[in-house]
């Protein structure tokens, strides 16, 4: 099977991987999450079967990577003695501010959100790239957004 | 229903101004199999690619030979682990430019020949790249080094195939009546190639 050029998935993807990640785990970590997504995408690349559903299988990885970065924030701020910061402070209604939300959502919640919102996935793929049924894609998308309306006001 | 909160998340998030460069930090994992950049030229536009090993193409962009088309060949042939990495050909830009410049007359560039098969067209390339700046040779003389005078049709067809032409300098072969013959590129740079190394005025 002949595989396109890997600077071709890039071209195509490396924005919207970027934003997915930006809107997950935000901008100070993305630029190395958006590194480790690709080093894993190039590493694994020459073994890939199916080049059918590349944009899937790179959102699968960042999905992952998006998934390592906040784990690890929340050992190291355990570690340090800090409790997880719940407190919903005095929002403003802009675009950041609904980000900074979203990034408190409970993982699978705010990977769907990302997912729906930024990249425009429909269920199929976000349940592809999270690995869950698309009854659980659209279930996770649902609650964010709950949990959004109720700490947006 | 779209509501608010739905739209302002619509909106997305902030976009850098460029993303992170990929191509350092693959080389530096073992991971860039093949590193390319695309550069203007006084014969026109080339894209440059490295492998490991050396220089493994020179292409000649424009005139029917896209370079989407150039880096799929690539894929195919040497690995699908392609990136645009400019930094990598930093060598040989710099010595291209210096022979464009007249400031050169041998490449000191490492090649990798992985592009040709071994056999009869690979030795009549590397015969050619022994041709000195400024003079020439025949297809029928480098048939002969490669080791059949007479197979001077298969080596006009490995030299129209040379995947480095420039740093191979299949430019420097000619029809032994003085004909200019064919070249990879259109006659056209086999011209401006040949003016430049003075052997045509």
């Amino acid at each position: 099977m002949n595989l396109p050029p890997f600077q071709d998935l890039l071209d195509r993807h490396g924005r919207e991987v970027h934003r997915f990640l930006v809107a997950t785990i935000g901008g100070v970590e993305a630029d190395d999450a958006y590194q480790e997504t690709w080093l894993a995408a190039l590493r694994a690349y020459p073994r890939l079967r199916d080049a059918g559903n590349l944009k899937g299988w790179l959102f699968t990885i960042a999905h992952r990577k998006a998934l390592d970065h906040f784990r690890q924030r929340s050992r190291s701020a355990v570690a340090a003695g800090e409790l997880a910061d719940v407190a919903v402070e005095d929002v403003h209604r802009d675009e950041g501010e609904v980000w900074a939300l979203v990034r408190r959502l409970p993982h699978k919640q705010r990977a769907a959100v990302a997912l729906r919102y930024v990249m425009d996935a429909d269920y199929a793929l976000i349940s592809a790239t999270m690995g869950t049924s698309e009854e659980a894609a659209r279930r996770n998308v649902f609650e964010g957004l709950k949990r959004l309306r109720t700490e947006y006001r | 229903m779209m509501d608010e909160l739905e739209a302002l998340l619509r909106g997305g998030v902030a976009e850098p101004d460029s993303l992170p460069e990929l191509g350092p930090a693959a080389a530096e994992a073992g991971l860039l199999d093949v590193a390319y950049t695309v550069e203007d030229s006084p014969v026109g536009r080339l894209l440059l690619a490295v492998t490991r090993r050396g220089l493994v193409r020179i292409a000649y962009l424009g005139g029917g030979q896209r370079a989407d088309q150039v880096l799929e060949d690539l894929a195919d042939h040497i690995s699908p682990r392609v990136l645009a990495a400019p930094a990598r050909l930093d060598e040989a830009r710099r010595e291209l430019e210096e022979f464009f410049a007249g400031r050169r007359q041998r490449f000191g560039l490492a090649l990798d020949w992985r592009l040709v098969r071994p056999g009869f067209g690979r030795r009549v390339l590397q015969a050619t790249s022994r041709i000195p700046f400024g003079s020439v040779s025949s297809y029928k003389l480098v048939a002969g080094e490669a080791g059949s005078p007479r197979a001077y049709r298969a080596a006009g067809t490995a030299l129209s195939g040379n995947p480095i032409p420039i740093v191979v300098p299949c430019h420097r072969v000619l029809h032994s009546d003085g004909g200019l013959g064919g070249y990879t590129g259109g006659l056209d740079r086999k011209t401006a190639l040949l003016c430049l190394e003075g052997v045509l005025l």
